[in-house]
């Protein structure tokens, strides 16, 4: 009976720790978002971060999406073929891709160079009193650190994502036509013809989601380091563990409200 | 030793001042006046609350209790606004630097200028050469990063961007902590020439006696969370207080008992 007590007390714990958290996650964030429509403005970090998370996080989220691309198209013709539905590769590569692998997959990837780069400069800057120093040189380290990388993640993952949806795009296509026997024409056709403008800007919406979850989680668990080195790799590794499963979970949410009517 | 300035009223003023983290007291009552253009100095092993006691004057950290003036006016009452207009008069030098490293040297001086729109960043490398130059630097170190630098020039650059805004209330977190000895005395000499050059009230907490002669006109001593003396830094060694010459001498007997676990 103690045993079951001690279980049941645990879950209750571990639960309330959760809410805790995801209290003060929440109380954070709306602070960072306040400071959007309140002077001054960092226009320069926030062009920095913008720089950091789109136009360095290129060539990876490009290699992602292409070889993903590459890759469905081989695994759905080997699918579809036993049904005779070969025709099908390019209808399923580009719906696959724009409504779902481009947003998520580019999130994990960001997620794993920017949430985790983001948490350990954070991190660091917090162990060793610069955030400190910021409250004591009239500058609030919220506005100053989060709020530009905030609004950065959410706007550059969008722009990775149309970069993504088309690099992948071409990967099926490269398969489709150097391997699979379709004409450029017939695949891009097939691609075009049943692709539909909601399925992208759907698509997109993932992605903006996605960039501002990672890029708080990145802040978040910064900002609230403690204890030294241990401290900021504990942060660094939570921001990444911590935004992969929201993308994962968030992505089941989002697909349900935009995509399943 | 320096004229108080002929004010009644103390620059600072602390009064039953408690702060406890997790039920662990680190701040105890601390009750504490320093007067205008002072220079004040703050004694105390590891742990006994100099720092924390530092950090509620600048508003890092809320205490649980207590009354922290400055100009005779209680900063805990205060506004949110009132409260960052009394901190934008203070300037802080932080143990370790804390130098801004993805900023270089130039931008990590004139960061406060830059933040109030008080200079625009053309002027600010020309601001920053002028302060380096009175910290002892070279305006070229200016370009550098704060990795590129030595421990000692760290410090003169925290140094340098602790005064660049003319605070008139100067925080020194052990300003020689893992410097050499001359490089500390370089350091104590700089902080004293910049203190007395802007006219500001400085308060530094420190464990270096030698540092604490050098730039304290008065001295207090915190042991436990509260404060057990205070008189003239020069009489720091004969004070006739046990916990003070204890600490001042270095001496492992007497009332001060080293906590070798919690």
């Amino acid at each position: 009976m103690d045993l079951l007590l001690d279980a049941v007390a645990a879950i209750g714990r571990a639960g309330l720790r959760v809410c805790r958290m995801a209290g003060a996650v929440a109380l954070f964030a709306l602070e960072a978002l306040s400071h959007l429509v309140r002077p001054p403005f960092y226009g320069r970090l926030f062009a920095r971060a913008l720089l950091e998370i789109a136009y360095f996080s290129l060539p990876v989220v490009a290699l992602t999406a292409l070889f993903t691309g590459m890759v469905l198209a081989l695994q759905s013709y080997t699918g579809f073929a036993r049904f005779n539905a070969e025709g099908a590769v390019a209808n399923v590569v580009v719906l696959s891709i724009t409504r779902e692998l481009g947003p998520v997959l580019a999130g994990l990837m960001v997620s794993g160079r920017i949430g985790a780069a983001f948490a350990a400069e954070i991190g660091t800057m917090r162990v060793t009193d610069q955030i400190d120093a910021l409250v004591t040189l009239s500058t609030n380290p919220m506005k100053y650190l989060v709020t530009p990388r905030l609004l950065a993640g959410t706007i550059a993952l969008p722009l990775l994502v149309i970069v993504a949806d088309i690099l992948g795009v071409m990967g099926g296509w490269l398969i489709g036509t150097l391997r699979l026997d379709f004409t450029s024409a017939t695949y891009l056709r097939s691609t075009f013809d049943f692709l539909q403008a909601g399925d992208v800007i759907h698509g997109l919406v993932k992605a903006a989601v996605f960039g501002f979850i990672l890029t708080l989680m990145g802040c978040w668990f910064g900002y609230t380091s403690r204890g030294g080195a241990q401290g900021v790799g504990g942060a660094t590794t939570s921001a990444v563990v911590s935004s992969s499963i929201l993308i994962l979970a968030l992505d089941y949410v989002l697909t349900d409200l935009l995509f399943a009517r | 030793m320096r004229d108080d300035g002929g004010a009644a009223t103390p620059k600072i003023r602390l009064r039953g001042l408690r702060k406890a983290f997790n039920g662990k007291v680190v701040l105890d009552g601390i009750d504490l006046d320093v007067r205008a253009r002072r220079s004040m100095v703050i004694l105390g092993g590891s742990g006994s609350g100099k720092s924390v006691m530092l950090k509620c004057v600048i508003g890092l950290i809320e205490p649980d209790e207590g009354v922290i003036e400055i100009d005779g006016r209680n900063v805990l009452a205060m506004s949110r606004r009132e409260r960052e207009a009394v901190n934008d008069r203070i300037g802080m030098l932080f143990q370790n630097g804390a130098l801004f490293d993805s900023l270089p040297v130039w931008e990590n001086v004139c960061f406060k200028l830059l933040a109030q729109g008080r200079i625009d960043r053309r002027a600010a490398r020309d601001k920053a050469a002028e302060i380096l130059a009175q910290v002892g630097l070279a305006p070229s170190v200016g370009d550098l990063y704060p990795a590129e630098l030595s421990g000692g020039m760290q410090k003169r650059v925290a140094l340098a961007r602790a005064i660049a805004a003319q605070p008139d209330i100067i925080f020194f977190d052990e300003p020689t902590t893992g410097l050499d000895p001359i490089m500390g005395a370089v350091i104590d000499g700089l902080i004293v020439d910049v203190v007395r050059r802007l006219g500001a009230t400085a308060v530094s907490i420190t464990h270096d006696m030698a540092s604490a002669r050098r730039i304290g006109d008065d001295a207090a001593m915190i042991h436990r969370g509260r404060i057990v003396w205070t008189g003239p830094a020069a009489s720091l060694g004969q004070t006739g207080n046990p916990i003070v010459d204890q600490f001042a001498r270095g001496e492992r007997e007497g009332p001060i008992q080293m906590e070798l676990r919690r």
